[in-house]
């Protein structure tokens, strides 16, 4: 992985700082081609992966990304999915059996050709995979050696305890779309103790980590702890504690662990692209 | 350990579920649903017991509580149910869809001293927390007006029927989003006593409300207004603000930051004059699992704490939860003067 992972929060309204300063950011990236503008810059800064959520709005990135092959050819996305905000309306609108329909690409009848939705009740593995299809169907030809399964989700597994919808991600992950599969959690160290007792060794897991301990569930001194002793690959992300460190003082907290592989970070101008992106490379080895 | 059950799973059961599960005091033992689909998930992936009965599950398994999570006209037998037979209660909000079922419901609790809460969250979100820390010393002086705002896209085109398209089951707006506002403003600024110009508008939703509108005046004769409306797309998802003004200033909270105005400083609280602004991250409330936000785990490790010390919830208990229906009612009956 690289250091430096250029995340989309900024580009959807994300703001865990200020709600006022997220809708100001949904009113800049009205037009994708505004965004497109800001993946630009990071890329001329030497930025070569873009992580970002499954969003309605990715796929004309990514259209974007496939009518320029020579300008993106050692670009990358780590997708995160789901953009749980799609199905948690839906769900609240449509209903359970409804939000499926929507969202399993074709016909439900015809995907479980073996009897319909009773065919669903037993299968839910199968379920997952056609989700996981339908959301990666829009990064297709795109490089995406990282795939991501979002806290929302990751959290709930964990606390409902089915962990085994943990492997059978992992494993499909590795063997459909040949990439590695990666968790995001804020609740890291409770999450890595789980997928070690799955036999799921060494994963790549994004969670915050920063100086405050802001979302680092179970406190700052395990997570310090779990970054000094265990063994993972871990990212580092909400590293300014939404916003309320300074880069320097943050990226400098980061340094103290040898094991973080990379930085998740992201930002709306070229001037603070450059000046994180100069900061992850100072520090992290 | 604590034994526990929920009954519904929604988005909301699902989410307490995983919060009860991951919590430590918590054996977490059994679920009630009538969708088949979602039991057997949890028959296949997890060691919790599923029931589509919940008189069957109360009976059978030796619980010390219940969470109801099901839509709001099932709360008043489910939580009646549990009740007498002795169980602590965590009831969803809004609490009940007749003030006459929310009355019997208290006075239940009161007898037997049973610990019951309702989940009106937004009291475990530390920014909230410190605005009514900041009236109750007095930093803006005497109060001359409020605002009560919530906005979202929850409904955002024409839609199709379900339980919440029925406002005799508390599907609108009013019940389900402005109810947060509602209960805010009764425990931060003061207990609405008057509701007038009352507008329940329906925009997208078929026989339900999509925005609240009135003029609200309290028990302490601040008047003010609440603004509500769940199909306004501009916001990417539920947003709360409170505004406060006072003789001395204005707060404007919400559930990331508050912004403090002052005229003049009060040095006891360090606030100056002019802007201050106050981030969560400032105070925080520490939680040991976290999922979709820190004041879901909050509200049910207050509510198991209450359980463990055998303390009375100061936060969302039933009475309070009750009065929060009584001014949606008063609100409802305003709506329909001509």
């Amino acid at each position: 992985m690289d250091k430096v992972l250029f995340g989309d929060n900024q580009f959807f309204a994300v703001n865990h700082a200020s709600d006022e300063k997220a809708r100001t950011q949904f009113i800049q990236f009205k037009e994708n081609a505004a965004i497109i503008n800001v993946i630009d810059q990071a890329i001329d800064l030497g930025i070569n992966t873009f992580m970002c959520t499954t969003h309605d709005r990715i796929s004309s990135i990514c259209d974007h990304l496939r009518n320029h092959p020579e300008r993106y050819k050692n670009f990358n996305i780590y997708p995160c999915m789901p953009y749980a905000h799609k199905y948690a309306n839906a769900l609240t609108e449509l209903g359970i059996i409804e939000t499926i329909k929507q969202y399993v690409p074709g016909s439900i009848f015809g995907t479980f050709a073996k009897g319909g939705f009773a065919f669903v009740n037993k299968d839910f593995v199968k379920l997952m995979e056609l989700l996981i299809d339908a959301e990666m169907k829009m990064f297709k030809g795109i490089n995406t050696p990282v795939i991501f399964i979002q806290n929302v989700i990751v959290d709930m597994i964990l606390g409902l305890k089915m962990y085994s919808l943990l492997s059978a991600y992992d494993s499909y992950i590795r063997e459909k779309y040949k990439a590695e599969p990666g968790y995001i959690t804020m609740n890291m160290p409770l999450l890595l103790d789980t997928l070690n007792s799955l036999g799921i060794e060494n994963p790549i897991i994004c969670s915050s980590i920063n100086k405050i301990g802001f979302r680092m569930s179970g406190g700052i001194e395990l997570y310090e702890k779990y970054l000094n002793e265990k063994q993972f690959r871990p990212i580092a992300m909400q590293v300014l504690g939404a916003g309320t460190l300074r880069p320097k003082e943050s990226i400098e907290y980061l340094g103290k662990f040898s094991k973080i592989e990379s930085v998740l970070f992201g930002a709306s101008s070229k001037g603070h692209i450059k000046e994180t992106k100069k900061l992850i490379e100072q520090y992290i080895s | 350990m604590i034994k526990g059950a929920i009954v519904g799973l929604g988005k909301m059961g699902l989410s307490h579920a995983a919060i009860l599960g991951a919590h430590p005091c918590v054996d977490f033992v059994a679920v009630c649903d009538t969708s088949s689909l979602v039991l057997s998930a949890f028959k296949k992936f997890s060691n919790v017991k599923t029931y589509n009965d919940y008189k069957e599950m109360v009976e059978k398994e030796s619980l010390d509580f219940l969470l109801v999570a099901t839509p709001t006209r099932f709360h008043y037998p489910m939580v009646k149910c549990a009740l007498e037979h002795d169980l602590h209660v965590f009831c969803e909000k809004p609490f009940s869809l007749t003030t006459q079922e929310g009355q019997e419901l208290v006075e239940l609790t009161s007898k037997s001293g049973l610990i019951n809460q309702v989940g009106y969250h937004n009291h475990f979100i530390a920014t909230f927390r410190e605005l009514k820390r900041l009236l109750k010393v007095g930093v803006l002086g005497d109060l001359v007006h409020f605002m009560g705002e919530a906005y979202g896209p929850v409904v955002v085109k024409e839609k199709g029927v379900t339980w919440r398209s029925k406002s005799e089951e508390g599907g609108g707006c009013l019940y389900d989003y402005a109810s947060h506002v509602l209960n805010l403003i009764q425990e931060i600024i003061g207990r609405p006593v008057e509701a007038r110009g009352s507008q329940l508008k329906s925009i997208f939703s078929k026989g339900v409300e999509d925005a609240v509108y009135c003029l609200l005046t309290l028990e302490n004769n601040v008047s003010g207004l609440l603004s509500v409306n769940w199909s306004d797309e501009t916001y990417r998802k539920m947003s709360t603000t409170l505004t406060v003004i006072g003789k001395n200033g204005k707060i404007i909270c919400d559930a990331t930051e508050i912004k403090i105005f002052l005229k003049n400083p009060v040095k006891k609280e360090n606030l100056d004059k002019g802007w201050t602004i106050k981030r969560i991250t400032d105070f925080a409330i520490p939680v040991n699992f976290y999922l979709r936000g820190e004041e879901y785990s909050a509200q049910i490790d207050n509510f198991i704490d209450c359980i463990i010390n055998k303390e009375y919830s100061v936060f969302n208990n039933f009475e309070q939860g009750l009065y929060t229906d009584k001014v949606i009612e008063f609100i409802l009956d305003d709506s329909k003067k001509k």
